[in-house]
């Protein structure tokens, strides 16, 4: 399977006033599974069509492997998508929609029967074969384009835009497993755009971030979780999201208010900048703390290092209590098991724990927190 | 302002797509929520006057509309296959049906114009045509657009479909408030159990063309009368296990348990796990405790989802809290409290406890 | 929501009651200007009028003459077969035109009106314009077909030719008509079915089939209803251009309808023949708009 390398690819739809997808570079490697994750309008369905050639971008160059095709024709490229809304041809029967693209492509009859009954077998749309297609509800229509987009088996990539939003989670959960065998057996280079995390999560090798027309992480799954790189993914990713909290580096140590939480510890992957830097921390001034709600201990001895804090009230949410604190202003929500008793109003005392609290300038992680191992500056 | 369903019947083409439908709908929202298959876009259709029943009436403020065309109703509608003007701005997209309005005047529609596009974050895409926007803004135009007009009967189809999570998260809370102190009928269609559940309003839940039942959400998420509801109420979805009834015990591939209450010996039962039951390690004493092969994990960060096959190739998927590794092919326990197991007889009723012993299936 | 939720409505109901008042002044003209002609005419269908006092009952003698009338028969026979000639040539080219006019951009305007001026020169215009163009001596069509190709070419005494000159003018008039419906049935199909097409490698042929094609199905049927309608009735042009000559190869229905009641003053077989062109009419349009309708079922 082919790589999809985008070389400073940079889509404007409003000639340069505007970056719907900014210029980037990224290379989709063949046969992984890819996931595209962002809010509604970040330039998902632009960085799609930009690979299918729906849209030449305005700049930077598509290559697949080591063939130039920024300006290869969509049926040119062999790529089989599947958009965010049903579409259908719709006078033509299920049976029909399914065979199109490899009737177009000149298949064999034999093998476009064998095709188009696997991917039906697959997708459960057996005994829909024979219907007209637009008979059939949004869900299975949108199955239908799916299944379409599943047919060929001989593809540069299969890139599906939010294949599953109109259909219910149950089969959700089935057809999203189906996917990933049929990924398994063909080793596909695969393109999941969604704006479900636990889809994107669960599904994909590889979670692509895109926020803004931007890529601002990619990584596996758990290392999105556990360490994001920008403040939006501690956001975006996991529910509810990171709390964030301004705070300051004051000599090395990690503040909020007059409360240490820890030392600051430059980033391994930021530290290229500065051997120095990296060495001793992080140069004073204000950071923002983020700590995801899972993490932060509440409770404990009332010691240094942690900040006080005010309860505000418990959400029970059935497998786990959602507390809400205030540290200040600043709410921090604090996830724990069931059944945890936090009066609203009571004081409470925050910890968080070194490697999972993370420091953000500019909304980028520049570093983590360390024990504060008796140093201090006080 | 009420809307009534009385005996409402829809066939197509030899199939059923909606059996006896009764409903009774007052001021604020209801939540309707079903499969795919369920019969909740034709029910909105016939409670908008878009397409007629076979039999039955609809009624709104206990006058007969089943004959009155959907243009001389007050309702609107969003579509779950949403439908933009394509050569209007989102702007006049959602003056639209205010200009149709005598009740509204020139600033009054900017006004409620900018109001809804605020809320839908429109706010910065007035200008644009629906083609040059992406389909998570066109979905929201279409909301816009329904919102915009105060109307007696404002019928919403799994609305929120294709929109991101935070986004979801945010206007579900938002439309709630909105709703809140509605007065007209809101008829809120969803797949999705955790919409039902956070909107807390009054819940119908629809299946095969049927009105399974009516409630509350949150009670009948803990104590489901049927296997139906709770397998619609249940996401990620509900594990099922056969067992078998021997002497006031329940048996199920290997483990047993007392059964909630008597029930014939020799007949067969289904069992109803939620995955976030089943823990790897043994809780309590009478933990039901399956061994099993590990098929499939998938880590998500905040939690875990193993796939598990038990004996009998039976399915069962956990999910675990937190970041945790396992190996595909491994072996495992999975312990489940019979505290926490649904019961159901062969018709899909549920067996609850005998007593007031019952315990909060929520836990 | 707000209090205007009640109010709108109650007013709505008064207004819709006032609303039959403002249907008055048309029911009213039109029984003026097509019910009681009708009437006129149906009266005259059954009567032999001598002077408008003179007149004796003769039932459906009228009728039968007319309809074993050959003149009449053949002129039905050429108006069918010029009404079908003319769908068949522009149904198609209008569609093709339509296909072929830009989807967007600035050419889309320059294209509209470009297509649409045909359409905004009044009837009798467009027969003199053609009258002129298509002769062999000072008109530029007729001038170029006889010396270019080197054909002889003079529909003043050709019967084949006078047939193609009426014909070629009514494709110039009309064809526009159905590519705009057609452009407009075109320009609403979304973007997306055209970008699905490509991905799943449609020809051109395969995409104007499966996709363009059955979203025209609404506008072709109404295109094909005017189209056939008119052309049915097409009366100005050829009577400008032609004068429904030479000799009878271009006298259509309409043509003769007005000779027999205008020219000869035979109001009673005028009358009949206008029942049976009006009631042939409107079967054939009827089963056209229900072969198409059902057809897209
Ligand atoms: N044809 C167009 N003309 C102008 N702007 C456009 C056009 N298509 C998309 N945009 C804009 O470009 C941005 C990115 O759009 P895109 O469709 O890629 O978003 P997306 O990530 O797929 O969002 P969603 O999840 O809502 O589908 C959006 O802000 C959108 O408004
Ligand atoms: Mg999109």
């Amino acid at each position: 399977m082919a790589d999809i390398r985008l070389e400073g690819v940079g889509h404007s739809y409003d000639g340069g006033r505007t970056w719907a997808v900014k210029p980037m570079t990224w290379t989709w490697r063949g046969s992984r599974a890819y996931a595209l994750l962002g809010p509604s309008g970040c330039g998902k369905t632009t960085l799609l069509n930009i690979i299918s050639g729906l849209i030449i971008p305005t700049v930077g160059r598509v290559f697949f492997d080591d063939r130039d095709v920024t300006g290869v024709p969509t049926a040119g490229r062999n790529i089989a998508q599947v958009f965010q809304f049903p579409v259908l041809y719709e006078e033509m029967s299920v049976y029909d929609n399914l065979a199109f693209p490899l009737r177009n492509r000149k298949y064999p009859a034999k093998e476009v029967d064998q095709r188009v009954r696997q991917v039906a077998r697959l997708l459960s749309l057996e005994e829909h074969l024979g219907r007209r297609s637009r008979r059939l509800d949004a869900g299975r229509q949108q199955i239908v384009s799916l299944g379409r987009g599943l047919v060929r088996s001989q593809v540069a990539a299969v890139l599906l835009d939010e294949p599953l939003t109109v259909v219910d989670p149950a089969l959700k959960w089935t057809l999203r497993s189906k996917l990933k065998e049929i990924h398994r057996d063909t080793g596909h280079t695969l393109v999941y755009v969604t704006h479900d995390q636990t889809e994107a999560l669960t599904f994909a090798d590889e979670v692509v971030v895109v926020n803004d027309g931007a890529i601002v992480q990619a990584g596996e799954p758990a290392e999105l979780f556990l360490s994001p790189a920008h403040e939006f993914v501690g956001h975006f990713i996991g529910s509810p999201g990171m709390n964030m909290l301004p705070a300051e580096i004051v000599a090395g140590v990690v503040r909020i208010g007059p409360s240490e939480v820890g030392l600051a510890a430059a980033d391994g992957v930021h530290a290229g900048r500065s051997d120095v830097e990296a060495a001793d921390g992080l140069p004073a001034g204000p950071v923002r703390i983020g700590v995801r709600p899972e993490f932060v201990v509440i409770g404990g001895p009332r010691r240094s290092p942690g900040v006080a804090a005010t309860v505000t009230g418990t959400d029970r949410m059935g497998a786990y209590d959602l507390v809400h604190t205030l540290v200040g202003e600043h709410p921090v929500l604090v996830k724990t098991e069931a059944g945890a008793l936090h009066e609203p109003g009571s004081a409470a005392f925050l910890h968080f724990p070194a490697e999972r609290t993370f420091l953000f300038r500019d909304q980028v992680r520049c570093g983590s927190l360390a024990p504060l191992d008796g140093r201090s500056t006080a | 302002m009420t809307l009534i369903l009385d005996g409402v019947f829809v066939r197509r083409r030899g199939e059923t797509w909606l059996d006896d439908v009764r409903l009774e709908l007052s001021n604020g929202m209801t939540t309707l929520v079903g499969p795919m298959t369920a019969g909740k876009t034709t029910l909105m259709r016939v409670a908008a006057g878009l397409s007629p029943p076979d039999s039955g009436r609809v009624m709104v403020d206990g006058k007969d509309v089943t004959s009155i065309s959907v243009r001389k109703r007050s309702v609107a509608f969003v579509y779950q296959q949403f439908i933009n003007y394509p050569s209007l701005t989102v702007y006049e997209n959602i003056a639209s049906p205010l200009r149709l309005d005598p009740g509204f005047r020139r600033d009054g529609i900017d006004r409620r114009v900018r109001e809804v596009a605020e809320l839908m974050g429109l706010a910065a895409l007035l200008g644009r045509r629906p083609a040059e926007l992406s389909g998570g803004q066109q979905q929201r135009t279409a909301i816009a657009r329904a919102l915009a007009r105060p109307v007696d009967v404002l019928l919403l189809d799994e609305p929120l479909a294709n929109l991101d999570f935070k986004l979801r998260e945010q206007l579900r809370a938002d439309l709630k408030a909105m709703f809140a102190d509605s007065s007209g009928v809101v008829l809120y269609a969803t797949a999705d159990p955790n919409e039902a559940l956070t909107f807390a309003a009054p819940t119908v839940v629809l299946g095969e063309g049927r009105v399974q039942h009516i409630g509350d959400a949150a009670e009948m998420y803990a104590r489901p009368p049927t296997l139906a509801v709770a397998a619609t109420l249940s996401d990620p979805p509900l594990n099922l296990l056969p067992g078998v009834v021997r002497d006031g015990r329940i048996e199920c591939l290997g483990a047993e348990f007392p059964a909630p209450r008597a029930h014939p010996s020799g007949r067969t039962v289904t069992l109803g796990v939620r995955p976030h039951q089943v823990r790897l390690e043994r809780g309590g004493p009478g933990a039901l405790e399956w061994p099993a092969e590990i098929r499939l994990a998938e880590v998500t960060g905040s939690a875990t989802f193993l796939h598990l096959l038990l004996r009998d190739q039976v399915h069962l998927v956990a999910h675990l809290p937190g970041t945790r590794q396992f190996t595909p092919g491994g072996s495992a326990v999975a312990y489940v409290d019979p505290a926490h197991v649904l019961v159901f007889d062969e018709d899909g009723a549920r067996l609850p406890a005998t007593g007031a012993a019952e315990v909060d299936l929520h836990g | 929501m707000t209090e205007v939720g009640e109010e709108p409505r109650a007013d709505l109901k008064r207004r819709n009651n006032r609303a039959w008042w403002l249907v008055l002044p048309v029911v009213v003209s039109v029984a003026f200007t097509a019910v009681i002609p009708l009437m006129t005419v149906v009266n005259f269908s059954v009567q032999d009028v001598f002077t408008p006092s003179d007149r004796i009952f003769v039932g459906l003698e009228w009728f039968r003459s007319i309809t074993r009338d050959p003149e009449v028969r053949s002129a039905f026979v050429r108006t069918l077969l010029f009404s079908a000639q003319v769908l068949l040539l522009e149904i198609p080219l209008g569609v093709a035109l339509a296909v072929c006019m830009p989807r967007r951009g600035v050419w889309v305007s320059v294209a509209l009106v470009l297509v649409a001026l045909p359409l905004l020169i009044p009837w009798n215009v467009v027969g003199t314009i053609w009258q002129i163009f298509a002769r062999g001596d000072i008109g530029l069509g007729g001038w170029a077909v006889n010396h270019v190709p080197g054909v002889d070419f003079n529909y003043t005494l050709d019967s084949t030719d006078a047939w193609i000159t009426v014909l070629v003018m009514d494709v110039w008039h009309w064809t526009p008509l159905v590519a705009l419906l057609a452009y407009a049935g075109l320009r609403s199909i979304p973007e997306p079915y055209f970008q699905a097409a490509q991905i799943d490698a449609a020809s051109a042929w395969a995409t104007f089939r499966h996709i363009q094609l059955p979203r025209l199905r609404g506008v072709l049927t109404i295109a094909i209803l005017l189209r056939f309608m008119d052309s049915f009735m097409i009366y100005t042009e050829p009577f400008v251009v032609t004068g429904g000559g030479p000799g009878n190869a271009t006298s259509f229905l309409s043509i003769l309808l007005s000779k027999i009641a205008v020219g000869q003053f035979d109001l009673g077989p005028a009358g009949a023949f206008s029942l049976l062109y009006f009631l042939f009419v409107q079967i054939l349009c009827y089963v056209f708009f229900t072969v198409l309708t059902r057809s897209g079922r």
